[in-house]
């Protein structure tokens, strides 16, 4: 049929001409988290002018550790988002992981670290009814995690409440294991002056793990293709539905680490925090380059889209204003961070 | 005339269907995918219903019909989707009865959708590779990955400028080329293609027949369905022609001409009524009408009675 055509076609060049070469920047801004660096830098050098106490090595060891407290949540989040599901319950299945292993193990007299297992198994058994829920029923997941969200809200305050007689857990640090747990939930060395909290490390150790099972493993393809289109991704035997579960799974497991760092931090837990700080999660992948609509998004995007959240946060301190104006900064800083994040990627998109 | 007639769309059979040529053997002698007889019912309705057809290694069998003809269904049932509600399903000479399109696709059977099952976002070797990932230990082998893709593509006749750039980039005919060599490379030996022609043009229409022979070349058996005879006739060995889910006629390529093909598919009688309305309205339709007439005995068919009592 097309005998004719084969005789004068030449061989095929090493490099394609039609590719033309790409200069290092339009490659850096065709990666999903270029918006968000370029809108980490805008901030940071912002509040280096206006607030004097931000340019110091300690504050930007507390910024650090308020980035860690959302980082480590916004790392999963951003998986399950590349996934192409929410979930609504992050932020509080963080309080109800650290309210079961705190009240089992004081009401049990047991070692701390029972309390902390528990926990882990509560936190993941979390994760898999809302991925369960999802799969199984073809429900959209914001609503499905909404009500877990009010459920676990109310299990932390009611259960608290009934137990205690008190709207915070008893102080656990009488308890056997606790120093221990505490060093590895909750420590912190010093590096030249500088006191620097374990989360921090944690938190950058989470963010690389993540990175290299998106980019490098088959689990990172399979995330990418059930939230770009799960159809396609099931029509080439991608388990689906298996794979919904584990990142809702995941994020349970982050909520119970997270979970832990507060309670050996701080020896108790108040029943009705974390509200809220789901949509911090979720607002940090986003600005870190993750698509609403899934199968799009980077880990190291959400770690800085945290990182913008977690200078602002310190950065409206330190520059001496009223923290009631914190909220309105966040979101007008944020919005501003995702419209230059959109503006970069347009041209990114175009230059490619 | 000794062309077969097309029956009404009634109940009626073909007359092929029952006894279906024995063909030459392909090793075994049996063919790669039979069904006999299959049918598919959903409550009350009856989606399928005695469909007899056959694809053996080297061959390509097209399956032509209008929309709603139940070709879908049929594809549905060969992919491991659903189970036929009667008649048998045999792959190789056993009959089967898949739960779901991962056994198919371990009996060798790969279906290419009308939506390509690809991911628009993701890059195109990693849509090539998608389920079948090479690995190195825990880790993806992506330079092996990058290279066999761009090799296989190359083989199929498809120059990629960047396996890197995302799977939406590309054209329709391109997506369909990946779609079919990335079926192709993972060991189809039966290729279900669903209308991969239907959204294309001329020149990219080709192109995708041009992979078909190929495919076929290498040994493998095709079902290529369509609803376009002009791109049915030059690649199939055999056709079956399906209407409101049942057979309307099942031909070896030597049964049938080109033009009796087109004429079964526009139906001939169907088209021939129209063209007297046309006239009889005058004017520019009148026109059309007069050339449609031409076209209908251009096909062979002007001598077909309109007795057909068409409901709509």
């Amino acid at each position: 049929m097309a005998t004719t055509a084969e005789a004068p076609v030449a061989p095929p060049p090493r490099t394609d001409e039609r590719v033309g070469r790409k200069s290092p920047l339009a490659r850096f801004l065709a990666r999903p988290e270029a918006g968000a660096i370029a809108g980490a830098i805008v901030i940071y050098v912002f509040f280096f002018i206006i607030a004097p106490p931000f340019r110091n090595a300690s504050s930007f060891s507390s910024v650090l550790y308020v980035t860690s407290t959302y980082g480590l949540m916004a790392t999963p989040v951003a998986l399950l988002m590349i996934g192409g599901e929410f979930d609504l319950s992050a932020g509080v299945s963080v309080t109800s992981a650290a309210l079961c292993g705190s009240l089992f193990s004081w009401w049990f007299t047991t070692n701390a670290w029972v309390g902390v297992l528990v926990a882990l198994g509560f936190a993941l058994l979390i994760g898999f009814v809302n991925g369960w829920i999802v799969v199984k029923t073809g429900i959209p997941s914001f609503l499905v995690t909404l009500g877990t969200f009010f459920m676990l809200q109310g299990i932390n305050i009611a259960l608290t409440q009934t137990i205690t007689n008190q709207v915070a857990s008893p102080d656990i640090s009488t308890l056997q294991g606790f120093s221990s747990a505490r060093v590895v939930f909750s420590g912190s060395f010093t590096i030249g002056g500088v006191n620097i909290r374990t989360s921090v490390i944690y938190w950058l150790v989470f963010v690389v793990i993540a990175t290299w099972i998106l980019m490098r493993t088959r689990i990172g393809n399979w995330i990418f293709a059930v939230g770009g289109h799960a159809p396609s991704a099931r029509a080439v035997g991608v388990p689906v539905g298996r794979m919904k579960i584990g990142l809702f799974m995941a994020v349970g497991f982050m909520a119970w680490f997270t979970g832990m760092h507060t309670l050996f931090l701080f020896n108790t837990i108040q029943s009705s925090q974390g509200v809220g700080n789901e949509f911090v999660y979720i607002i940090a992948a986003v600005v870190g380059g993750c698509l609403l609509t899934g199968g799009y998004g980077s880990a190291i995007g959400a770690a800085i889209g945290a990182l913008i959240f977690g200078m602002v946060n310190q950065g409206i301190v330190y520059a001496g204003w009223n923290p009631d104006w914190f909220q309105f900064f966040v979101g007008l800083l944020l919005l501003g961070a995702i419209l230059l994040n959109t503006y970069i990627r347009r041209r990114a998109e175009a230059a490619i | 005339m000794s062309t077969p007639q097309p029956t009404p769309t009634g109940k009626h059979h073909a007359p092929e269907p029952a006894a279906a040529p024995a063909r030459a053997g392909n090793g075994t002698g049996a063919p790669l995918v039979r069904l006999v007889n299959a049918g598919k019912r959903y409550g009350a309705v009856i989606a399928l219903q005695d469909i007899t057809m056959e694809v053996g290694a080297r061959e390509v069998t097209c399956v032509l019909g209008d929309n709603g003809a139940g070709k879908s269904t049929l594809i549905k049932i060969i992919a491991g989707l659903h189970q036929p509600s009667s008649g048998v399903y045999e792959v190789e000479g056993t009959p089967v009865s898949f739960s779901s399109p991962r056994e198919a696709l371990d009996h060798g059977i790969a279906t290419v959708y009308q939506d390509l099952a690809v991911v628009p976002l993701m890059p195109v070797w990693r849509n090539f590779f998608l389920g079948n990932e090479l690995r190195k230990g825990f880790r993806i082998d992506i330079p092996a990955m990058k290279k066999m893709c761009k090799d296989e593509l190359l083989a199929m006749g498809i120059d990629l400028r960047d396996v890197d750039q995302p799977i939406g980039t590309l054209s329709g005919g391109e997506r369909q080329c990946v779609a079919i060599s990335r079926a192709v490379h993972f060991g189809a030996k039966v290729l279900i293609l669903d209308e991969p022609t239907a959204a294309l043009g001329v020149k990219q229409s080709g192109v995708v027949l041009k992979y078909i022979i190929q495919a076929r070349e290498r040994g493998l058996g095709v079902i290529f369905i369509t609803h376009n005879p002009h791109h049915a006739y030059p690649v199939g060995d055999r056709f079956l022609l399906l209407n409101r889910g049942s057979s309307l006629g099942y031909f070896e390529k030597s049964q049938i001409t080109r033009e009796e093909l087109t004429g079964l598919m526009a139906g001939g009688a169907e088209l021939e009524q129209l063209s007297h309305e046309l006239e009889g309205e005058g004017g520019t339709a009148a026109e059309i009408g007069r050339v449609m007439e031409e076209e209908v005995a251009e096909l062979g068919i002007s001598d077909h009675p309109t007795t057909e009592s068409d409901n709509r």
